[in-house]
């Protein structure tokens, strides 16, 4: 066990895998010499040479559909979008292809992609590089979507998404980059589609993925340490399949549930476990379920302003407290 | 720039399988026409009437481990493929025998046996994907090569100019085929195209290029000798095939836009009728054996379509097989009426029912 950033489980992973098997590559733009924009190939180039670490030029649809094509004949390439935001120039290749090849040919044609990208605001890039899409792909059947909010997870859900034959989207996080925590030192590929309760409690269920299932773990503890108040933590970390028992499980033993999303409100992933918990606990609930999601605006640059419409711990412990308030008028 | 015809002419035996072949496309894409009117084909149905002569020549040129991906207008190329015409048409019928096992219907043929990469739906969805083939063929140090067929449209789009740019960058065996009828739906390439000499955009990537009579099977299976030649070297190349569509933009399109004079031009310059002049003058064909040949692909293509009408329509309970080829938990199987979770219990005064 050690002790090690998101970055470096991510980088062990590739690693591991591309020295595993020959027929992984990874393939993106400055992912060579550049080592990444964010340094998440950092020595690859070096260690394996141009053939597996391929620099593209600036063409996201065309190298992420050769990237597809290439799956398609058996290959395992790892693309790396710069961010999430530039999927969107990508996403014919994504969803009418990577996410369709399988299934509109009658299972002839198996897919292996992995798809690595970084999501996430609050790093003031303005607008166009501050969005939280993964709802785009997650809502397309054919598609795996991941998102893992620590090391550990990093590295195992990297790994499954390497050796998985689907199209797999692997979500990043530019404000987890940085952030450490324990990994083993023989890490298995986890299983794609389940969730995780990382922190278990009976007064509250909060669900959350990505950055803020990292933040949903510090604000439970703080408020355990200042208020008594026992949050259990539910980190989906399957967008796609998604885990709705876990949920729902979770919520009948806590009766009520606050979502943390990093995307917009309306029509967001919170939507979709908020129906989820209508569904399968609604003669459980004491309250309705809360969501603390994005602002609804394109991000701006300003500071103080990019800082008021993200979700911040402060805004998920009130959204906690005030769930708790609605529950004891209820009891 | 039509390059100059190699010294080899083809034998009688290749002329005449040019010949049946053309012949098969008609046959197929008519009988294809009237199982739609006959509403035996849903969606759209885009056929290859007009397009038989490059169908025949560039097919004819493919080694049997090569791979080809085409655009949405593919019933010949598959047929041409060696696919069974059973197959091909049950796939147009919708039924399970088909060659996508009823998944992909008249845009999405898929025969991974043949290399059939796919007929794909969007305009240039195949480009990219056709590049990342040969992408892995390079990678692997194979000798195969791709064929991407695409119709003259595609070429404005930019998913076209990126995967040429890599295709050149990277030395990938590829040959980009633009299949030129003049009309992209019903806009035309002089309005469409800045460059409307089309394989002149090869150009912008330094790669080689050639525009062929689409119209003589001859000439386009001399051509695509040599592309394919020139991408198994490592230098890709485009070749653009000049013919005609002879009808609509589908089986629906009544083609208003054209002019009375244009349609009979297009129906002048019939490709089959031309080539069976042509052949009957060298006396390769005679009426006989013009005639011996239509009612075999006739025989044929009558049976292809009593296989597809007795194939059995896919079975409910197989809809979720193929969301996945790897399992994965919590993956859903829910049909559109089925609740999530059993109706919720009668509300109680405290949280879980008894």
């Amino acid at each position: 066990m050690s002790v090690i950033t998101y970055r470096q489980a991510l980088h062990d992973a590739l690693r591991e895998e591309m020295l595993r098997d020959q027929d992984v590559f990874l393939i993106g733009e400055e992912i060579g010499l550049f080592e990444g924009s964010y340094k998440i190939t950092a020595g690859m180039l070096e260690e394996f040479g141009e053939k597996r670490v391929r620099d593209t030029p600036i063409a996201e649809e065309g190298f992420t559909g050769a990237a597809i094509g290439a799956a398609m004949l058996g290959l395992r390439p790892v693309v790396e979008l710069m961010t999430i935001n530039f999927s969107l120039i990508a996403i014919d290749q994504i969803i009418n292809h990577a996410a369709k090849i399988y299934g509109m040919f009658g299972g002839q044609a198996r897919v292996p992609l992995v798809i690595r990208t970084p999501g996430g605001g609050g790093q003031q890039l303005g607008a166009t590089h501050s969005q939280n899409i993964e709802l785009f792909y997650a809502f397309v059947p054919g598609m795996k979507v991941v998102a893992p909010s620590s090391p550990a997870d990093a590295k195992a859900l990297m790994l499954a998404a390497i050796r998985d034959d689907d199209p797999v989207l692997v979500l990043e996080n530019l404000a987890l980059y940085n952030t450490t925590g324990e990994v083993p030192d023989v890490v298995e590929p986890a299983e794609i589609g389940k969730a995780k309760v990382t922190r278990e409690g009976k007064d509250i269920t909060v669900v959350a993925y990505s950055r803020m299932a990292h933040v949903a773990l510090q604000v439970a503890e703080q408020l355990a340490r200042e208020e008594g108040i026992d949050v259990e933590v539910v980190d989906l970390r399957s967008l796609r399949p998604l885990d709705r028992d876990t949920v729902v499980e979770s919520v009948k033993k806590t009766n009520c549930a606050v979502v943390l999303e990093d995307d917009w409100l309306t029509y967001g992933i919170g939507a979709e476990i908020a129906a989820t918990i209508s569904d399968g606990a609604f003669d459980y609930l004491d309250a309705p379920v809360r969501r603390v999601a994005m602002a609804e605006v394109p991000l701006p640059y300003a500071k103080s302003l990019e800082t008021a419409a993200l979700p911040s711990a402060a805004d998920a412990a009130n959204a906690i407290r005030e769930t708790l308030d609605a529950v004891a008028r209820r009891r | 720039m039509p390059r100059k015809a190699r010294a080899v002419a083809p034998t009688p035996d290749e002329q005449l399988a040019f010949y049946r072949q053309m012949v098969q496309v008609r046959r197929f894409e008519e009988r294809a026409a009237r199982a739609y009117t006959e509403a035996k084909i849903g969606g759209y149905c885009h056929l290859n009437l007009g397009e038989e002569g490059t169908v025949a020549g560039l097919m004819a040129a493919m080694q049997p481990d090569d791979y080809i991906f085409t655009n949405y207008r593919e019933h010949g190329y598959a047929l041409a493929r060696g696919i069974a015409p059973e197959r091909v048409m049950a796939e147009l019928y919708g039924r399970s025998d088909g060659v996508s096992r009823g998944w992909g219907g008249s845009m999405h043929m898929f025969d991974i046996e043949s290399r059939f990469m796919g007929g794909y739906g969007i305009v240039g969805g195949q480009v990219p994907l056709a590049t990342g083939a040969a992408l892995a063929i390079d990678y692997r140090g194979g000798s195969e090569a791709v064929i991407c067929q695409m119709g003259e449209g595609t070429t404005n789009i930019g998913a076209f100019h990126e995967s040429l740019n890599i295709a050149a960058l990277w030395n990938l065996p590829i040959v980009y085929v633009v299949i030129n009828n003049g009309l992209g739906m019903g806009t035309t390439v002089e309005k469409s195209s800045a460059e409307p000499e089309l394989y002149k955009r090869a150009a912008s990537y330094r790669m080689a290029s050639a525009r062929v009579d689409g119209n003589d099977p001859e000439a386009v299976h001399e051509a695509t000798k040599v592309a394919l030649a020139s991408a198994r070297a490592g230098k890709p190349y485009l070749l653009e095939a000049v013919s005609g569509r002879m009808k609509g933009h589908s089986v629906v399109d009544p083609a208003k836009y054209r002019s009375k004079e244009e349609t009979e031009a297009a129906r002048a310059g019939d490709p089959v009728a031309a080539y069976a002049t042509r052949l009957s003058e060298k006396g390769v064909l005679t009426e006989e054996l013009i005639a011996q040949i239509d009612a075999e692909v006739r025989a044929e293509v009558t049976a292809a379509a009593e296989f597809a009408d007795a194939s059995p329509h896919p079975e409910v309970k197989t809809l979720f097989d193929y969301t996945y080829a790897t399992p994965v938990a919590n993956d859903s199987r829910r049909l559109p009426g089925e609740a999530l979770y059993p109706a919720a219990p009668r509300p109680s005064s405290k949280g879980a029912s008894a």
